[in-house]
């Protein structure tokens, strides 16, 4: 392993992450909830009576923070190296495992971990793991 | 009050990620790229997340409703069990493939990303397949 330290933003993670600690930390102490992101959506889905206005609000949120963000500094611009059909397969594996496993990085890593929920240690210790094994497939055997 | 608070927290969970670098698959596949030349920023976003909730979540487990007096719905699950993961192993599979979980994907959805657009359209078709499972007797 060699640390990429061109690319190592320190102080940035740090402070985004930050924030998406305060957002978690406001949706827990305003609405009672956690801000797991594939269960707003998902419950959006079936949504119960009620239910379904403060999970839109939060997705609007999130879909709408970059152009709240580009008022005030130039948007990062995003690379995504996937083609077509591994977004697709990506998608699908994501959209059944996070439901499966009720929850993905925001749900199980940030809120999970922050609650010292086994639970979603376990959960953050699997997916952290295909993960990183996911990718030492595609970049080290297959070398895409 | 609670929509907007939602509203409000789903804006700061937005621009965290933006902030990051996290909206970014690129970065992230280079955090799961253990064996390549790593970018260890993603440990950092998850230590500077938790580090902040973790004493609001030691205050909303003390309290029987949330400061708009709505119900309390943390989660009471315990268990770890195959579900858990199962699930949990396939989410990061997907996650290593493309670079996107779910929020990161919302996000460059927002920023007119057609590629996001592929991917939340095949995530959403995951999660109604899975609801199609789980209805099933």
């Amino acid at each position: 392993m060699a640390i990429d330290w061109m690319h190592f933003t320190p102080w940035s993670a740090l402070a985004g992450g930050a924030l998406i600690g305060v957002a978690a930390g406001v949706f827990a102490l305003f609405n009672g909830r956690i801000a797991g992101i594939s269960g707003i959506l998902g419950g959006l889905l079936r949504p119960a009576m009620g239910d379904a206005g403060w999970r839109a609000a939060f997705l609007l949120g999130l879909v709408a923070a970059p152009w709240v963000y580009g008022l005030v500094a130039t948007m990062p611009v995003l690379q995504i190296d996937a083609g077509f059909a591994g977004l697709v397969a990506a998608g699908l594996l994501v959209g059944i495992g996070t439901r499966y496993g009720a929850g993905c990085t925001s749900g199980h890593g940030v809120c999970g971990i922050a609650r010292l929920s086994p639970r979603s240690m376990v959960a953050t210790l699997c997916f952290m793991g295909t993960g990183f094994l996911t990718v030492f497939v595609l970049r080290h055997l297959l070398g895409s | 009050m609670s929509i907007f608070s939602a509203l409000l927290a789903g804006l700061i969970f937005g621009l965290g990620l933006i902030v990051s670098g996290m909206a970014n698959p690129a970065k992230v596949l280079d955090f799961l790229d253990l064996a390549g030349r790593w970018d260890p920023s993603l440990a950092l976003v998850m230590a500077g997340a938790v580090g902040v909730a973790f004493p609001a979540f030691r205050l909303a487990a003390r309290r029987q409703r949330s400061l708009l007096g709505t119900p309390m719905h943390l989660p009471t699950a315990r268990g770890i069990d195959r579900r858990l993961v199962t699930g949990s192993l396939l989410f990061g599979a997907g996650w290593g493939l493309a670079g996107f979980c779910p929020a990161p994907a919302l996000v460059a959805l927002g920023m007119a990303e057609a590629k996001a657009l592929v991917f939340v359209l095949a995530m959403v078709a995951g999660m109604g397949i899975f609801n199609l499972l789980e209805a099933r007797p």
